[in-house]
């Protein structure tokens, strides 16, 4: 097994023992990239010198010969969802509108992982501003899933907003990323690419230097290849920052202890109304499949009603655009990103706009301003937030009466690129309403590979907690996780012997669409585009091994 | 909640409220897609909602105070690092004022 392809936690034992390096194990991750990325596109910006200071930082902690200086996460190599602000390192939520940034701060999420010892190999592939279920609202073109049904070689979505993070963790190309949740952003790529996705209770981690969506739905969370490497993550990321007002100042439990808990007697809520219309035959087999893990494990099954999550949906559909339309205001052309040319300053605003942003935004801050807008406000923004009061009344509710609730994570299997969505946007949005309700509400939820489709592609068990009970989600995934084991890393079909002459991984990824402006990504990221990575070690070894 | 469907002079006018430059043919689409989803977000009328409060945020209501002091500052090239245009520490826009 090559080292990218160990867990986190395994990893971390091996460097601790000094079986392997920190470099080498960066080294093996950027080998990874520079081998995969073309086929995969996850990630769009590559910071393989950055990396390789870090990895030596770490081996450096590592080899002393005292312990006090060893992180949580020594040299433990990551990817970073376009969504996080990294100081220097282009950030563009993979909109044409943020094509130049480079953020003078880091978010602090990003920040505590650094603290914690963890090295940034780059930047991962999203839907622009966190909008969409495919991948394929990027700017710089969709990122494509390690996973292929049966022998076919038609190409398949990683889910989204965090493709790039789902996809990148699946083929191994990284230990763990950061992803970001809004409304089943992190859950439904972590089901369709087989790996472990959570998204804490709202207000767990910071929000604080992540590009804004709907900021009363994001959530910071990680995809990661085990529940434990999850568990590992989340520690890390999560803090009561002062710099987010709604950052939540409750202490972060030991999340690593949590998973050694017995389960014996745990009450696991099934929801009936999650039985919805059209449910795929599979997705009802594997839920069944989970309910018989747990009853085995000594659990106990209680029926429960959450009878408003029809409407979790569209009310979302009225929520999450009404946010989004506020907080995209922001961009204006005058004080960072892209700059069109108007007549005035009005006609300046709106060619910047909209040249820089993508369909899906726009019509997200069209559908916004028109709920918020004189004359509508009550009949829906109001409404949908008071049939938000109801959601999250259904889940007080719930428990009362269980520990945690069981459902499936999404109704189907990973889709064909370009199948769903194209004339109609609400095919598209469906995809969320296993998960959109636990945003709405504000709760942990996890998404932990179950079992796979009868074409062998991943599928995955949501489990949903009460606020600031991730330790228990995470106890109760490791149930599933204990009986059906790890998803193994797909045969790579996407290895490119003759990636290192393409000089992929050390660079920036530019966009796929458009051409990019004189001043645009190829210039953004001095850091990243310094050194190309044939040049570094991890290139010298893959060129030998090709 | 309101029956009203969005027409071209709708979608003309949330555009500009939006600051978005759009084309008469998109117009044309978008009229379809946002009355698409209108329709779809018109399940909730189904649902009562008489007394029940509207849920603003699912964190804790209660905002932290904290001392009303200056905590960062002083750094304007900071600031105007990524300013498409700016000039003597200030951004530069079109003219505003005749």
């Amino acid at each position: 097994m090559s080292l990218n392809e160990l867990t986190i936690a395994e990893a971390s034992e091996k460097l601790r023992l000094k079986e392997i390096k920190a470099t080498e194990l960066t080294e093996a991750c950027l080998a990874a990239i520079e081998a995969g990325n073309k086929a995969l596109n996850a990630f769009i910006v590559v910071t393989a010198d950055k990396a390789m200071e870090a990895a030596k930082e770490s081996d450096k902690r590592l080899g002393a010969k005292s312990k006090a200086g060893i992180r949580a996460l020594e040299g433990i190599p990551l990817g970073i969802k376009d969504l996080y602000c990294t100081k220097g390192v282009r950030t563009t939520a993979c909109s044409h509108i943020l094509h130049n940034f480079e953020p003078t701060y880091e978010s602090t999420v990003t920040q505590n992982l650094w603290d914690a010892g963890a090295v940034m190999l780059g930047k991962l592939n999203m839907d622009e501003f966190a909008m969409g279920s495919s991948n394929e609202t990027s700017y710089f073109g969709p990122c494509i899933s390690p996973w292929r049904a049966g022998n076919s070689t038609e190409k398949l979505v990683p889910g989204g907003s965090s493709g790039g993070s789902a996809a990148a963790v699946a083929a191994g190309l990284c230990l763990g990323a950061t992803a970001s949740d809004t409304g089943g952003s992190i859950r439904q790529p972590a089901a369709f690419t087989g790996t472990v996705g959570i998204k804490p209770t709202y207000g767990r981690c910071s929000r604080w230097g992540m590009v804004a969506f709907a900021s009363s739905l994001d959530q910071a969370g990680p995809i990661a290849r085990s529940i434990k490497d999850a568990a590992l993550l989340l520690q890390a990321m999560a803090s009561h920052d002062l710099k987010d007002s709604t950052s939540a100042d409750v202490p972060v439990p030991d999340l690593e202890k949590a998973l050694g808990q017995p389960v014996k007697g745990l009450k696991v809520g099934i929801p009936k109304e999650y039985r919805v219309e059209g449910m795929a035959a599979e997705i009802d087999a594997l839920w069944q499949k989970g309910i018989e893990i747990f009853r085995q494990a000594g659990a106990k099954i209680v029926d429960v009603s959450l009878p408003h999550t029809k409407a979790a949906l569209p009310a979302y559909y009225i929520v999450a655009p009404a946010e989004a339309s506020s907080n995209l205001a922001r961009y204006d052309g005058v004080r960072y990103g892209l700059r069109a040319n108007g007549k005035d300053i009005t006609g300046m605003y709106e060619a910047t706009r909209a040249e820089g942003f993508g369909a899906e935004v726009k019509r997200r801050i069209l559908i916004g301003t028109y709920v918020l807008s004189a004359g509508y406000y009550d009949a829906y923004y109001l409404k949908a937030q008071k049939v938000r009061s109801l959601i999250k009344r259904d889940f007080d509710q719930a428990f009362e009466k269980v520990d945690v609730i069981l459902t499936p994570a999404t109704p189907t299997p990973a889709f064909a690129l370009g199948s769903q969505g194209g004339a109609d946007p609400v095919a598209m949005y469906l995809n969320d309403i296993f998960t959109v309700t636990v945003n709405m509400a504000g709760l942990p939820g996890l998404s932990v590979p179950g079992g796979r489709s009868a074409e062998g592609l991943p599928l995955g068990l949501q489990i949903i907690g009460k606020p600031f009970d991730e330790g228990l989600v995470l106890r109760a995934g490791q149930v599933i996780e204990d009986a059906v084991g790890r998803m193994p890393i797909p045969a790579p079909w996407w290895r490119d012997g003759d990636a290192a002459r393409t000089k992929v991984a050390g660079s920036v990824k530019t966009p796929a669409k458009k051409p990019a402006a004189k001043s645009g990504p190829a210039a953004a990221s001095k850091a990243a585009a310094k050194k190309p990575a044939s040049k570094t070690k991890a290139g010298k070894k893959l060129n030998g091994a090709s | 909640m309101a029956k009203s469907k969005i027409d071209q002079a709708t979608v003309k006018r949330i555009a500009h409220l939006s600051r978005l430059k759009i084309s008469a043919q998109e117009a044309q689409s978008l009229e379809r897609e946002l009355n698409g989803i209108l329709a779809w977000v018109e399940e909730l009328n189904a649902i009562p909602t008489e007394g029940v409060e509207p849920l603003t945020s699912a964190g804790a209501a209660k905002l932290e105070m904290r001392a009303d002091a200056v905590t960062d500052g002083g750094r304007p090239a900071d600031i105007l690092k990524n300013a498409p245009k700016s000039e003597d520490h200030f951004f530069l826009v079109p003219k505003v004022i005749e």
